[in-house]
């Protein structure tokens, strides 16, 4: 919290050192201001559910792709390597570009703009997501299968009550940070014209020719919103911990 | 000692075990009668744990055969399973869940594999922990608990699968050495029970007191086995004497 108050200090200290900057556009207290304000925020739902829904996919497919590549069988390992060196080599906003304007031709399906951008987003993030799990997963001792297998758990009850839960408690941090680089990214799916944040803000600039304030107002959107998505992890992390301490 | 008429629970023919071009178990047979109490012992290396890994599929051997209880070990993949039902396994690393609690640990394998109703599950674990005599601890985590502590939960933990056979791997050698016979006690307790066990140990005051069949390994072979009286007076091989006269100076 203390952070946030410091750089909106900041910003505020820039907008009176110079006389380029011309607040009225954003200023709450004037109509066409608040009601320019209120249009950029209109954004954030989007982009919070945007995010939101990429990640959960993204971790599931992510988890799936990790398996394989855990496998004693070599072929099975390749499929893990091949989907992770494939998915990773393609730059994300030529993959929602691609799943835009593409994929409906390939596969003869309609696509809106929102789940393009979770398509693409999503299948991005899932190769790092396999390879975090991957780590975390070969992280956990080999005594804990060897005691699953004893006591005759099957395969999947291994990796879900035994496995699993270990894992995550690991790469919880390496996880809040894959969520913070999906709300930075989820700006790129503005220019298929998904309404988020970055794309408010675009098209404000348009009408209000301001980029200077929009723009700042646009970068401190982004830096709230992933300040309270590391805080709320800091606090998951600690939670976790604290269940086995007790 | 068992008589030899009676049916072995376990029968290990000829078996072995390569890991790549090293050979740890080289044409191993043995046979263990229901009820009867084995200890093996032998220098690092020798090819212990691999032995008794093998019983229960943790390894798995390259010829020769293991039958527990007529199943085959890998005739098929049901013979798996069958096997690790009636086999319960402790470490010497204790292996516990660390991210549940001694209660959850024992009643995982009852809910999930037993398909026991949680309930039941739950009074089936705190009787073998009053068993191994830690029924105080049930709600704390593993790490809360000494090594002793943690290792009579990771035996209670075996038990609540109510295997036919036991098998310990060193449970005592991670352990300070105050906490070594709180383990043994639960271990002498179990063999005076009638439960089949085969021990890896060196402790051999224990070894003394339940085995009613010595083993000693060495470079991946049996070399000597014997009931405890000739095994202690009068060893045959030299290797066993060797091995004896060093262990048993401490
Ligand atoms: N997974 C493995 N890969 C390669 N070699 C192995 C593996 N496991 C065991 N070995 C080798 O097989 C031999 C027998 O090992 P094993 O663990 O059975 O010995 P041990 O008698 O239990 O020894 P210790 O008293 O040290 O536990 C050793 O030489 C060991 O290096
Ligand atoms: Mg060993």
């Amino acid at each position: 919290m203390r952070i946030i108050g410091l750089s909106v200090a900041l910003v505020l200290l820039l907008a009176g050192c110079s006389s380029n900057w011309g607040w009225y556009v954003v200023n709450p207290m004037t109509d066409a201001g608040s009601s320019n304000l209120s249009f950029l925020l209109s954004g954030l739902g989007s982009t919070i559910l945007l995010s939101i829904t990429a990640i959960s996919i993204s971790v599931v497919v992510g988890l799936l792709i990790a398996l394989p590549g855990l496998s004693t069988n070599r072929t099975l390992r390749s499929i893990n390597r091949v989907y992770v060196e494939f998915v990773r080599a393609i730059p994300i906003l030529v993959l929602i570009l691609w799943v835009y304007y593409g994929l409906p031709q390939v596969a003869d399906v309609a696509i809106n703009v929102f789940w393009a951008g979770v398509i693409a987003l999503a299948l991005s993030d899932s190769a790092f997501q396999a390879e975090i799990f991957r780590a975390g997963i070969q992280s956990i001792d080999k005594g804990q299968y060897e005691a699953s297998h004893s006591v005759s758990l099957s395969y999947s009850d291994t990796m879900r009550f035994v496995i699993l839960p270990q894992a995550i408690k690991r790469i919880l941090p390496a996880l809040g940070n894959q969520l913070v680089y999906m709300l930075k990214m989820s700006s790129l799916v503005s220019v298929i014209g998904m309404p988020e944040l970055t794309r408010k803000a675009n098209e404000l600039v348009v009408t209000e020719y301001r980029p200077l304030e929009i723009y700042t107002i646009l970068v401190l959107e982004y830096l709230v919103l992933i300040l309270i998505v590391s805080a709320a992890m800091r606090w998951l992390e600690r939670r976790m911990q604290a269940d086995e301490r007790q | 000692m068992q008589s030899s008429t009676v049916e072995p629970i376990i029968r290990i023919s000829d078996v072995s075990k390569y890991f790549d071009d090293f050979q740890a178990l080289k044409d191993v047979s043995l046979e263990v009668a229901l009820g009867e109490r084995v200890v093996v012992c032998g220098p690092s290396g020798s090819g212990k744990s691999t032995l008794v890994r093998c019983i229960n599929g943790l390894e798995h051997h390259q010829s020769g055969s293991i039958v527990v209880d007529d199943v085959e070990l890998g005739a098929n993949r049901e013979s798996l399973a069958a096997i690790r039902a009636k086999v319960g396994m402790v470490f010497q690393q204790f292996n516990l869940f660390p991210h549940l609690t001694v209660l959850e640990n024992l009643t995982l394998g009852p809910v999930r594999a037993r398909k026991m109703a949680k309930s039941d599950a739950e009074d089936l674990a705190r009787r073998y922990l009053e068993r191994v005599r830690i029924p105080e601890q049930a709600d704390k985590y593993p790490r809360q608990l000494s090594g002793g502590q943690q290792q009579r939960v990771a035996i209670a933990r075996s038990l609540c699968m109510e295997p036919k056979i036991m098998l310990f791997d060193e449970p005592t050698s991670a352990l300070d050495p105050e906490m070594i016979n709180e383990v043994l006690d639960v271990m002498a307790e179990l063999a005076s029970s009638g439960m089949t066990m085969i021990c890896v140990t060196h402790e051999m005051g224990f070894a003394r007191r339940v085995a009613d069949k010595m083993v000693f390994m060495d470079h991946g072979e049996i070399v000597e086995m014997s009931a405890p009286e000739t095994f202690f007076s009068a060893p045959e091989s030299q290797r066993c004497q060797e091995f004896l006269a060093k262990i048993l100076q401490h």
